[in-house]
């Protein structure tokens, strides 16, 4: 078992963002957590990721409890993306991503960078400055050095991931799931993800956990999870879901009835300011 | 990675990003750094030629006078500009690594500020209220002072611009207004009550001078200094993860509280000690980690070498300017360095507002 959660409480400033929630990975799983915006799929994984006190409950990282490791043993066996990383300083895409390996002659990072850079298609990009790149490609940065830290990782590795994969082109996100679902069935990472792709998730995931209001909804297989009844109670969401044939679900978004975005009686409250805006609609 | 060519001739090389070199860059700043100091030691009201320099150096000449003044009074100034322009351009470039913003000079958030308030404190009450920290301080009162004066602001600084384990550096440069504003009032006040004699002295801090260095100074500051000097390059790897922010030196396996109190202490002892002998100086720590930085890349392990050469440089030469355009007075090198620095910190401005 590389990761055993239970009954996990994470406060922020005294308010429960994360409630009695208990899960379990296993090396070589992918395990990517769904639910709304503000359910606490970040602070989950900030409180995994060390960032966040947890409040209650126990987690246990191969065996042994979370906060009983130390910090260099972690970086060797657990890698982060956080959702956001902001570069305001002239760093190389090589740089940044050799940031993630620990203290060694450039030759021996060499092999590694290089090797990280072509999977994440960055390698046309190593010497261009990192403020200067599209979010996407500040993104596969990111995700290299976060790579680069567990690549020559011997044992167990957990990569705890949030929406790494949000400013992606299509393309990209599938290039990069299908990597990280390689990672963990070639060479045994655990891969716990935040995302909110639900399809994206389906076709990849081993797994999906629904969060709801800090709580897990419902965990398991992807047709398991996403179903219409599931995707109303927790998204409001009306979508209609079909299963594959390749045996995954397919989640098409429905025009909602319930938005009515004319409603005539108040119009005269939002109507713009500017009467041109109002002729030209 | 190809030449730089000037008049056909090769003199630098260029790396893929399209920066200098490393080595060779520190090898050139290290020419500029010696270079500096021979036109140093020799300029001044009684100039020695290199020649006169050499011969003083060798024994060979019997010169009385040239001795005195190369010995001690261009020797110990120009190991003290050194040191002190060194320690204020690594305390840029390790605060601007910590707040992760390029703006972050020990001046404009403050703690040069502090530190001279508490020295100037120093000097004015400590015929009276502070009289019992000069008997218990003795020669080291001043600089101590300074340098809690200095590490308390940084600390100040920091937790005021912190929230929720973010550090909002548009709040830390409004706090260092504050601290400045503050800072400045108190020094204001102690100058208001101050005698003759004490004044003279605080003039001496409030713009910054090298013109009293003597080896009794070099003494007392330098094991601070160099003490600084030495342990930021420990600093290097946890600060390039702080360039990430500060959620992804936890993640890259560094303990995140132990780097930014052995961050600040190093800053703060550096300026405290830098301000304890020189008094304010500003805008090395600013201008000199920008430079390098734009130059050689924002790596920690480059940065912090080539300040300290780059930032020791910068204020050697800045001196030799202050002795040499009002000859045979001097200008206070503080106020030097603002001439310098301001028009840059404008220009600096503009070209970030504009890219």
């Amino acid at each position: 078992m590389l990761l055993h959660v239970d009954g996990l409480g994470v406060h922020l400033s005294g308010k429960p963002i994360v409630r009695d929630l208990g899960f379990q990975l296993d090396a070589g799983e992918m395990l990517v957590i769904l639910g709304p915006n503000g359910a606490g799929k970040s602070t989950l994984l900030k409180g995994l990721a060390g960032e966040h006190k947890m409040g209650a409950g126990q987690v246990m990282f191969v065996g042994r409890a979370l906060s009983n490791w130390s910090n260099r043993d972690l970086a060797r066996h657990r890698a982060v993306m956080p959702q956001r990383v902001e570069v305001n300083f002239p760093l190389t895409v090589e740089e940044i991503v050799r940031m993630g390996r620990p203290p060694e002659p450039l030759s021996k990072s060499m092999p590694v960078l290089s090797e990280l850079m072509e999977l994440l298609d960055i390698t046309h990009l190593r010497h261009r400055l990192a403020p200067g790149l599209s979010g996407g490609e500040q993104q596969r940065v990111q995700l290299a050095r976060v790579l680069a830290q567990v690549w020559s990782t011997a044992g167990p590795v957990l990569l705890l991931l949030d929406e790494c994969t949000s400013a992606l082109d299509p393309a990209h996100q599938q290039q990069v799931f299908s990597l990280l679902r390689r990672l963990a069935k070639q060479r045994g990472f655990g891969v716990l993800a935040v995302a909110h792709d639900l399809n994206l998730a389906a076709r990849f995931a081993d797994r999906l956990m629904l969060l709801h209001q800090g709580q897990s909804y419902i965990s398991g297989q992807p047709s398991a999870v996403l179903t219409e009844a599931v995707l109303a109670a927790v998204y409001g969401l009306s979508a209609r879901v079909l299963e594959l044939d390749e045996g995954y679900p397919l989640v098409i978004p429905q025009d909602d009835a319930r938005v009515s975005a004319y409603a005539e009686p108040s119009l005269s409250r939002f109507a713009p300011l500017n009467p041109s805006c109002r002729q030209a609609s | 990675m190809y030449w730089l060519k000037w008049a056909g001739l090769p003199v630098m090389v260029i790396d893929g990003a399209g920066r200098l070199a490393k080595g060779p860059a520190l090898l050139m700043i290290l020419g500029a750094a010696f270079a500096v100091s021979v036109v140093s030691v020799s300029s001044g009201a009684y100039p020695l030629s290199t020649a006169d320099i050499l011969a003083v150096w060798m024994g060979d000449l019997d010169d009385e006078v040239a001795s005195m003044v190369l010995f001690d009074v261009r020797l110990p100034r120009l190991v003290l500009g050194f040191l002190v322009g060194a320690v204020l351009a690594v305390s840029g470039a390790i605060l601007q690594g910590l707040f992760r913003n390029p703006l972050a000079d020990p001046g404009l958030i403050g703690v040069s500020a502090g530190a001279s308030l508490a020295a100037i404190a120093v000097i004015v009450l400590g015929g009276t209220w502070l009289g019992g920290w000069l008997d218990l301080a003795g020669v080291w009162a001043l600089p101590i002072a300074a340098f809690f004066g200095g590490s308390g602001t940084v600390l100040l600084a920091w937790r005021i611009a912190r929230r929720a384990g973010q550090t909002s550096v548009a709040t830390l440069l409004l706090a260092g207004i504050a601290i400045n504003a503050i800072a400045g009032a108190g020094t204001g006040l102690l100058t208001f009550y101050s005698s003759d004699e004490e004044l003279r002295s605080l003039t001496f801090w409030t713009m910054g001078s090298l013109g009293h260095a003597s080896w009794d100074d070099v003494a007392m500051a330098a094991p601070w200094l160099l003490l600084s000097l030495c342990a930021a390059p420990f600093l290097a790897r946890p600060l390039d993860a702080f360039l990430l922010g500060e959620q992804v030196v936890g993640h890259l396996g560094y303990n995140t509280d132990w780097t930014k109190r052995a961050a600040i202490l190093i800053a703060g002892l550096g300026v405290g000690a830098a301000v304890a002998v020189s008094g304010l100086i500003g805008f090395v720590g600013l201008v000199v980690p920008h430079l390098v930085r734009q130059t050689l890349g924002a790596g920690h392990r480059i940065v912090l070498p080539a300040s300290a050469l780059a930032g020791g440089t910068l204020l050697v030469g800045a001196d030799c300017l202050a002795r040499v355009v009002v000859a045979p007075a001097e200008l206070p090198i503080g106020l030097m360095m603002a001439l310098i620095g301001g028009p840059f910190f404008l220009l600096l401005l503009l070209r970030t507002r504009i890219a």
